[in-house]
């Protein structure tokens, strides 16, 4: 079994508590993410982004919440069989679920590494495949959660605060 | 950088007509590497590309990309230009290659982009 926990130093207790207590989001919105459907895909992290912005969330963070969201719902349409995309937004941050239908990640560690890829011809020729997906979605997050296994559905989630300076 | 003297300098081509082209171009950023962009792209910046499928102007929505050069000869379809003017975004063509064009522009003062 594969678990990949990142916390941004500082926040440990904040996020912790949180993903003990599990509270009820102020505002939620969901999408389909369609294996390799390239037309579709980041439609629902500019929606995310949209809606940030008319909440008034400042433009770094919108950025953040924006790539880390696009990284990670382009990964689902190259990698998986086609998945699902949740947020949850709260007061403080908003938290951003990635979920699958498989075949899961053989080995996270290896998958974080910078460089490491295993897009397809068809993927890398859209650009994609440069091996930054999950390491760009970690410098924009303040918390990632990865759970997966070769074989099965992965789970990827992460939060980000509005108030945070990074 | 005002963006008419990037269409002089690189020979190009202006895809989108109704663009204002005295707009001014702080930096620029070039690659073919969709996740290097979304890396790389802090402020407001001109792309040099030679990518040319919608996720490129699907970027856009995510980061501040204040113009698109489409560089050795390459063109977008048309629903991609269709895409691009939704969002206000420049296109340029250009025939030079992505290091020729980057070369030109940054020796005539248009800076790197901050990483």
């Amino acid at each position: 079994m594969g678990e990949y926990w990142y916390i941004r130093p500082g926040l440990e207790e904040s996020v912790n508590g949180f993903f003990s207590a599990q509270p009820e989001a102020d505002m939620a919105l969901e999408s389909q993410i369609p294996e390799k459907d390239f037309n579709q895909a980041g439609k629902g992290s500019a929606e995310v982004k949209n809606l940030l912005k008319r909440l008034g969330v400042n433009p770094g963070i919108l950025r953040r919440v924006a790539v880390a969201a696009y990284e990670a719902e382009i990964n689902v349409a190259a990698h998986s069989l086609g998945g699902t995309m949740m947020c949850r937004i709260y007061d403080e941050f908003i938290h951003i679920i990635f979920k699958d239908m498989g075949p899961g990640i053989a080995d996270i560690e290896q998958a974080m590494t910078p460089g490491y890829s295993t897009a397809d011809e068809m993927v890398r020729e859209l650009g994609f495949g440069a091996g930054l997906g999950l390491p760009n979605i970690k410098k924009n997050s303040d918390a990632l959660h990865i759970h997966s296994e070769r074989g099965n559905p992965t789970l990827l989630e992460f939060l980000i605060y509005f108030m945070s300076d990074e | 950088m005002k963006l008419k003297e990037i269409v002089a300098i690189l020979d190009g081509e202006v895809l989108l007509p109704e663009v204002d082209l005295e707009m001014e171009v702080p930096c620029a950023f070039s690659s073919d590497l969709i996740s290097d962009i979304l890396m790389c792209t802090k402020e407001p910046t001109l792309l040099l590309t030679g990518l040319t499928n919608n996720q490129v102007i699907r970027l856009c929505d995510m980061i501040d990309i204040v113009g698109i050069v489409f560089v050795r000869g390459k063109r977008p379809l048309q629903e991609i230009i269709d895409m691009a003017r939704e969002r206000n975004i420049p296109l340029i063509c250009t025939n030079y290659t992505m290091y020729r064009s980057s070369g030109l522009l940054f020796n005539a003062g248009l800076r790197s982009c901050k990483i």
